[in-house]
């Protein structure tokens, strides 16, 4: 990633290194400095000092104990963990799937992509409003249309748990699918088509081809895509704040908006954080592999 | 022969049933934007899934705002337009001041502030909501738009390094020199001969801040408060958690709201796709 394409020295003639080199230098460094400054200012003052206010905020063991002796807290980090775990993977799976049927090359596919990554382009809040107005058990659309198919009522959405919990993720994928969708299929146009080729001269169609040439070449972008898919996803407020709001009876929560929840509307900033801060034994892993992934250089971001 | 043929048909069929199924999947979600927003009141509370009596009132509401809630979206329609432009602006300017200074001036050091960046990068937005809340008090940015845009810069800049570092590496240094030899100062190769280069990695990333700024709802929420400040996502979030919410206004605004960053999307999608990988849009 960082780094720029330094010359080999041979190809720089001499006087000129010297040029570049020489009684500039000192000049250069106020530049360069100077240059930097800014960024310098924006990451000390906006992101340093509210890490470290952050940590200074959720440090009391007190907001620990009442947080860990909250029913809410323990299904929270349940939600959470079925939120990444099924949200996530469902998401990325199906997007390697979708990769492959977009790579077809009528032009109605090409067509449908560019109707498909709708959900990406429109902001997020109108529709995750819409999808809560859709899901109402009353008068929202699929009951309506359910009732219009089969005569029958459907489930109220919202009202249960589980029902509310699978809808969020649902909404979830629905948001996300097209950049993921898209991300993989950047990744098969990178294959080269001869390796394709020389799998069928030896017999590899279809999902043997699949097996021993795609994935392989694309299972390094696919765990990279995890991780940093995991990352963002436990950040994600708005999904769940939005389509169920964490109810009913704030059994949908993820740590996300719980924290939120708990400094802003019960007036309680440290327990908030607090329970911001329980996630970072599962961030910081993620993070660090993400990184070593990422340093390793196959995979260009 | 004809089984091969046969196969073939049943894959083409296939195909299309699987486009029908993202056809629907895809729209279903804005098509219901769409059929709130053309009924009336009363047609909204109903087991409709066409609209029977399609309409434009509500549009004409939203442009007239002649709906309580309504009466001040211009307004935050302007909001959401000029924190999007000033953290565009902010985002490319810092962006490409440090990327000049660590890619080409090779400032000492400068893989810590790539660090910087990337860590900055992979820490989730909404974590540090509640810290950020008390700190722009202290800052006195009160319900002021330049506490969103200091926030919303901070977040998109890590991007914009990454962005332009890679792209910067396409550009030979032999200009820089060509043009230090002329006796160009830093801030003369930086604006004479670097950002001209860089231009589609500054729409790129341009509209990448762009947009995250107009879709950004938690840190507007939190950090504004007046009807006069907030922006538009803000607003229609207040309008779902209203008593009475009038939802073909709601979708109606909604829309409306919309529209700018679909264009904006579909015109520069181009060159989206040139650091697509990295970032997209952060949740």
């Amino acid at each position: 990633m960082g780094g720029s394409s330094a010359l080999p020295a041979s190809a720089v003639p001499a006087r000129r290194v010297r040029a570049w080199r020489g009684g500039v230098q000192g000049a250069d460094a106020f530049w360069a400095a100077a240059f930097v400054l800014p960024y310098i200012a924006v990451f000390l003052a906006f992101v340093i000092y509210p890490v470290g206010y952050g940590i200074w905020l959720g440090s009391g063991a007190a907001s620990y104990r009442a947080l860990f002796s909250d029913p809410i807290y323990v299904r929270t980090v349940i939600n959470t963990l079925v939120y990444l775990a099924i949200g996530v993977n469902l998401k990325l799976f199906l997007a390697l799937l979708l990769s492959g049927f977009f790579m077809r090359p009528q032009r109605w596919v090409k067509a449908l992509l560019l109707v498909f990554i709708l959900p990406w382009a429109v902001p997020a809040i109108p529709t995750f409003i819409s999808i809560h107005w859709m899901l109402n058990g009353q008068w929202g659309l699929i009951n309506n249309l359910i009732w219009d198919l089969f005569q029958a009522d459907g489930p109220p959405w919202l009202d249960t748990p589980g029902l509310a919990m699978g809808s969020t993720i649902v909404a979830y994928i629905w948001k996300w699918l097209p950049f993921w969708t898209i991300i993989f299929l950047a990744g098969r146009m990178a294959i080269p088509k001869e390796l394709y080729e020389a799998a069928s001269v030896d017999g590899a169609t279809g999902l043997r081809s699949f097996t021993s040439v795609t994935f392989p070449l694309m299972a390094n972008l696919y765990t990279v895509c995890t991780l940093l898919s995991t990352i963002w996803t436990l950040g994600d407020f708005n999904t769940v704040h939005f389509v169920s709001g964490g109810g009913p009876a704030l059994q949908t929560h993820v740590l996300a908006t719980l924290g939120i929840r708990d400094a802003f509307e019960l007036g309680d900033p440290k327990l908030g954080m607090a329970a911001v801060i329980t996630a970072l034994p599962l961030l910081i892993p993620l993070v660090i592999l993400l990184m070593r992934r990422l340093s390793k250089g196959e995979v260009q971001l | 022969m004809t089984a091969s043929r046969l196969r073939r048909t049943l894959g083409s069929l296939g195909a299309g049933l699987v486009g029908l199924i993202i056809l629907i999947w895809t729209l279903a979600p804005l098509y219901n934007m769409v059929l709130v927003a053309v009924q009336t009141k009363d047609d909204v509370f109903s087991s409709n899934i066409w609209p029977p009596h399609p309409n434009f009132f509500s549009f004409a509401a939203v442009f007239q705002e002649s709906y309580w809630y309504l009466a001040n979206f211009w307004r935050q329609m302007g909001n959401s337009f000029f924190i999007g432009v000033a953290v565009a602006l902010l985002t490319l300017a810092i962006g490409a001041f440090t990327s000049f200074s660590i890619g080409r001036l090779r400032i000492r050091m400068g893989w810590l502030l790539t660090n910087a960046a990337l860590l900055t990068y992979v820490i989730p937005m909404s974590f540090l909501a509640i810290p950020f809340y008390r700190i722009m008090q202290s800052y006195g940015l009160v319900d002021s738009p330049w506490a969103v845009i200091a926030v919303e810069v901070t977040f998109a800049t890590p991007y914009a390094i990454f962005i332009f570092q890679q792209y910067g590496t396409s550009i030979p240094h032999e200009l820089d020199e060509a043009a230090r030899i002329d006796g160009a100062a830093p801030p003369q190769v930086f604006w004479h001969v670097y950002l001209p280069l860089m231009a589609p990695a500054l729409v790129a990333v341009g509209t990448y801040a762009l947009l995250l700024a107009w879709n950004e709802y938690l840190y507007a929420f939190l950090l504004l408060s007046s009807d006069q400040t907030i922006t538009v996502p803000v607003a229609l979030g207040k309008f779902l958690n209203s008593d009475e919410a009038p939802w073909n206004y709601l979708m109606a605004a909604s829309i409306v709201y919309a529209l700018p960053p679909l264009v904006i999307y579909y015109i520069f999608r181009r060159y989206m796709s040139a650091g697509l990988t990295m970032g997209g849009v952060k949740g």
